[in-house]
């Protein structure tokens, strides 16, 4: 009975309002975020912070973006990697131009192209749905990859057509370039994590989000209480391709350092984000965390279990990762659409009853 | 328009006319769903609708709400023609409405759901809603305390963090009415709010649809199959039969009007 809301009452709707109502969980929230700045960073090691924490911290941030276009506003998007892409290049063609701009802004502002990018191709949502609007997205993927494949603006017209990105440094420490300690990477990313897990937060349990969510259960009905559907859905692929964006910037200049669209950008990316939001639960912010943690630990646990453990050859592993990825999201799709976020929730249900289930 | 107050032979008195429909006609390729019909709705009155199957009654509710465009006719709206508008710009003067087929947001609460139905009441920007703080903040307080009204007089308390996916039938059809008052309309459009219900849900939903026109002076149609509930309820009825209006008055005109007997009767057509 140690995880209960019994005595714990809300006398104002600002209360009940609350991210985390109950107490223990918002304690739980604190001691998180308190780990993370203030005791991860000082056990630190190389490794795990370029296989696991990084890719992890990034990744949620794409995510959650994707979550706000397709799990609260019901817009299936495809187009992630191509996002992710537009984020990335967006960052070097800033660092390369404005060589005194500060990472951090250079890294909001990439967000910001990208959300231009993302109104752009929102429009068709306006007239086509659902599998259509998919395609549409995939379009906008392939598309995206070309253009920065074949425009030699883009990439600074460098002879190999990958970009590469400069040092830059936030208060005297570098964040991106080859002498980028992980710590200050690690915390890099932890910022923008923290930010805009707060933003997103805000903004879908507030007007804006309940006006995606109207728009996705029901557009009809959404329209007559005043949603206007063209600003529902187009802030919703703005501010989705926002996070990506950044996402993708911070893929490109923090974590990859040099970047060849293709490879780095491509339709997997696109599937890698739509999975994560899948397993992790549509529609959750902590669903978009656990799918993000669940899609980057689990290749690096399988690997160490069959490979380090079990001697398996590295191809064979690799092959098995992908069954258990493709077996996971059926059982996802078809048992529990809302993912590992609902099946927490179902676990703190019990727990609020236990030991007295009646 | 003529000013001048209606009184209702039971004597209550209603006011001006809110809504005209002129000679409206809609067609959908070869059917005629609404034939060259006209009729006015008073302020603070209950208006039904009635007619049998396919008459053109939800139709009509889709033209007043802005779903569909009329081919012809006019439709003014407290003393102003409507030129062509989108349905969520006419939600923002002051029209909400009910289903026939409950179209409630299937992935929120009962309270999300409600508050929804202030959206339009809703002025904060996106900076304010991201960081949460003043504007934003105040505001969600403020419309949750206007939901919670809401909720109380619905007597949905108990089911405010529900699913509303997880809720009975008729619970269902009064969050949706819910949803429809939070936005305080002036004119409430609802379409057979009493569908499929038993016969103790009907009278709750009755009582709901009279206080909510009594206490807060609301206009409202309303479509109803049921003739015991229009008759008892409604102030002024419109009779519709394949398109066109057979019948308009008062509950006890219409009911011994030879057209609409004939109408509820099947008689066969010409
Ligand atoms: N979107 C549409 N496209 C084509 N025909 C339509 C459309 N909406 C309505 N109709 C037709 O218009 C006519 C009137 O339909 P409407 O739904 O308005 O009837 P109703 O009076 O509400 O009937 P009910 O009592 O069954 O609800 C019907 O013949 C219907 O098939
Ligand atoms: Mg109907």
């Amino acid at each position: 009975m140690f995880y209960r809301e019994a005595g714990d009452f809300k006398t104002s709707y600002v209360a009940d309002n609350q991210t985390f109502p109950i107490a223990f969980d918002r304690y739980r929230y604190y001691v998180v975020l308190a780990v993370a700045i203030g005791v991860v960073p000082f056990m630190l090691n190389e490794y795990f912070a370029s296989a696991v924490l990084i890719p992890f911290l990034i990744w949620s941030i794409i995510a959650i973006g994707l979550n706000i276009l397709t799990g609260y506003c019901g817009q299936v998007s495809l187009g992630t990697g191509g996002f992710m892409a537009v984020g990335a290049y967006a960052s070097y063609k800033l660092m390369t131009a404005f060589p005194d701009l500060n990472i951090f802004f250079v890294i909001l502002a990439s967000g910001g192209v990208t959300a231009g990018v993302g109104l752009l191709f929102g429009l068709p949502s306006l007239r086509i749905k659902g599998f259509y609007l998919a395609v549409a997205t995939l379009a906008a993927q392939f598309f995206l990859v070309w253009l920065f494949n074949r425009v030699g603006w883009f990439y600074n017209y460098s002879a190999s057509g990958q970009i590469n990105a400069p040092e830059r440094s936030v208060f005297g420490f570098n964040v991106t370039g080859a002498l980028a300690a992980p710590e200050a990477k690690y915390l890099f990313c932890l910022a923008f994590v923290i930010l805009l897990g707060i933003v997103a937060r805000n903004l879908t349990r507030g007007k804006l989000g309940r006006s995606w969510m109207a728009i996705r259960d029901m557009d009809i009905a959404a329209e007559i209480i005043g949603v206007d559907p063209l600003k529902a859905k187009l802030s919703a692929f703005a501010i989705s391709s926002f996070f990506v964006g950044v996402g993708g910037a911070l893929f490109f200049a923090v974590y990859l350092g040099a970047v060849e669209v293709g490879e780095a950008f491509g339709i997997n990316k696109s599937f890698l984000a739509l999975f994560m939001i899948i397993i992790g639960g549509l529609g959750s912010i902590f669903g978009s965390f656990a799918g993000a943690a669940f899609i980057v630990l689990m290749p690096v646990l399988l690997k160490n279990v069959m490979v380090g453990g079990l001697g398996w050859p590295t191809d064979i592993a690799a092959h098995f990762e992908f069954v258990i990825l493709g077996g996971l999201i059926i059982f996802f799709l078809i048992v529990e659409p809302h993912g590992l976020a609902a099946l927490w929730r179902l676990a703190k249900e019990k727990l609020r009853l236990w030991p007295f289930p009646h | 328009m003529d000013g001048a107050a209606y009184v209702t032979p039971d004597g209550r008195s209603i006011g001006d006319v809110v809504m005209e429909m002129r000679n409206i006609t809609l067609r959908f390729g070869g059917v005629t769903a609404i034939r060259d019909i006209s009729f006015d709705i008073r302020e603070g009155e209950i208006r039904a609708i009635i007619g049998p199957n396919g008459a053109g009654k939800s139709s009509m509710l889709n033209v007043i709400n802005g779903f569909y465009h009329p081919q012809e006719g006019e439709v003014w709206f407290r003393g102003a023609k409507r030129g062509p508008m989108k349905p969520h710009a006419i939600a923002r003067q002051g029209i909400a409405r009910t289903f026939q087929n409950i179209a409630l947001f299937s992935g929120m609460s009962t309270l999300d759901n409600i508050m929804t139905g202030r959206f339009t009441k809703m002025k904060s920007g996106l900076l304010a809603q991201a960081i949460w703080k003043g504007r934003a903040e105040r505001e969600e307080v403020e419309n949750r305390e206007i939901v919670e009204k809401v909720i109380d007089f619905l007597e949905i308390q108990a089911i405010r963090k529900t699913p509303v996916g997880r809720l009975p039938y008729g619970l269902q059809k009064r969050v949706e009415l819910g949803r429809a008052l939070a936005a305080e309309p002036k004119l409430l459009l609802l379409d057979e709010p009493m569908a499929g219900m038993n016969v103790e849900e009907k009278e709750d939903m009755s009582r709901f649809i009279l206080d909510v026109n009594d206490e807060f002076g609301t206009t409202i149609a309303l479509i109803e199959h049921d003739m015991g509930v229009v008759m008892d309820i409604s102030d002024r009825v419109v009779v519709m039969d394949y398109g066109a209006k057979i019948g308009d008055g008062t509950p006890d005109e219409v009911r011994n009007s030879q057209a609409v007997i004939d109408a509820y009767l099947g008689v066969a057509h010409d």
